[in-house]
């Protein structure tokens, strides 16, 4: 019997749900929020650069962005499937969903790459 | 003590009523029954059939919580009828329907040939790839071996999981929650060597991937199954399943 491909998702998914879930509020309170209201004091400017340039902090942020939208994805998958019934698209919205997490992975790569 | 609390006499039932060969759609039926704090929700059901209207269909076998028949919606909540307080829902009227998911037969009683061939196909039982001659004795388990697949053992196959699942509902091919806590009551257990068997049908789309981790199903069981639990756990074992035969193909046939 044919066995279903859906654990390659599924992986994607639990990674993401499990990383999104430790370091995006994280990473959302100390560099949006304590940063700019001046709770905390930054790191110097050169120690900040030399850490984003590093090739490991990039690829780590890289599977990172990939992870959060991939667990996206798959979330608002079977939101539209059971959610709003729309089993019968199941082949559009997955393509949809997946390709926008590909599109989204490649773009944030793009821009993860080019800063500093 | 009681005197305080104010005790109706009675209390009202609107049951689901359904009889192919007189209404083509089902339709309600009130019935006033004598409220006693003591009473469940199937004594005032055998209340209604003993005194009331003896055409009344429902199932129901041992009243204690164990035989898993009468698992009907009070008030839209899935429960076991013979372990709900008619207290626990005044002050009425207590609204009585069959489970969700399950074709009506008949007034309160649904088919659940569904079900009973999912188990089959999940294989819940006990396989070896050899037994063992009678002589040579019994299969000896630890405490802690029992422990493994205890709690996945306490299923009564009252179907109240499989009405509060809104996957099964929407697709009914979807193996659901009691079959997969099942099949890994036997997966879990010492004795088994089933459990690559049963990887065939539990490993579809249907089996745990339509799960969505409602949760819905560990809610209203009444043992404490935890069958949401047991699917979660079962999808990580088929992921590493799947990595396996994808790194060594040929290992696993």
């Amino acid at each position: 019997m044919k066995r279903s491909r859906e654990p390659i998702i599924w992986v994607l998914f639990g990674g993401g749900g499990m990383a999104s879930a430790l370091f995006l509020p994280v990473l959302i309170l100390v560099l949006f929020i304590a940063l700019p209201l001046g709770w905390v004091q930054s790191a110097p400017i050169d120690d900040l650069q030399w850490l984003v340039r590093h090739p490991l902090t990039r690829l780590g942020l890289i599977v990172f962005v990939m992870l959060c939208l991939f667990h996206w994805a798959h979330r608002f998958r079977y939101t539209l499937y059971d959610g709003l019934q729309l089993s019968h698209l199941n082949e559009v919205i997955a393509v949809l969903t997946y390709g926008m997490a590909m599109v989204g992975t490649v773009v944030g790569a793009y821009l993860i790459w080019g800063v500093g | 003590m009681s005197e305080t609390l104010t005790v109706p006499e009675t209390v009202i039932l609107e049951v689901f009523r359904y009889r192919p060969e007189v209404e083509s759609e089902p339709t309600f039926d009130s019935f006033e029954v004598p409220f006693h704090p003591e009473w469940m929700i199937l004594d005032a059901l055998n209340y209604i059939k003993d005194d009331l209207d003896g055409s009344l269909s429902y199932r129901w076998a041992c009243r204690m919580g164990v035989c898993g028949s009468c698992g009907m919606l009070a008030n839209g909540q899935p429960v076991l009828t013979c372990a709900t307080y008619l207290e626990s829902l005044l002050p009425g009227p207590i609204r009585i329907e069959p489970l969700e998911g399950f074709p009506v037969i008949r007034d309160l009683v649904g088919d659940i040939g569904d079900f009973m061939n999912k188990l089959s196909d999940v294989k819940a039982w006990l396989i070896r790839d050899e037994e063992k001659p009678v002589e040579d004795g019994e299969y000896l388990q630890t405490p802690s071996q029992l422990d493994d697949y205890k709690q996945y053992s306490m299923c009564i196959n009252c179907m109240l999981c499989y009405s509060a699942c809104p996957v099964y509902r929407l697709e009914p091919e979807f193996i659901g929650p009691a079959a997969i806590a099942l099949a890994q009551r036997y997966n879990l257990d010492s004795r088994d060597e089933g459990a690559e068997e049963r990887m065939d049908v539990l490993s579809q789309h249907d089996g745990i991937w339509g799960c969505t981790l409602v949760g819905e199903c560990t809610e209203v069981c009444p043992k404490g199954v935890d069958p949401a639990g047991a699917i979660q756990r079962y999808k990580v074992s088929a992921t590493m399943d799947y990595f396996k035969s994808l790194l060594m193909p040929r290992s696993s046939s």
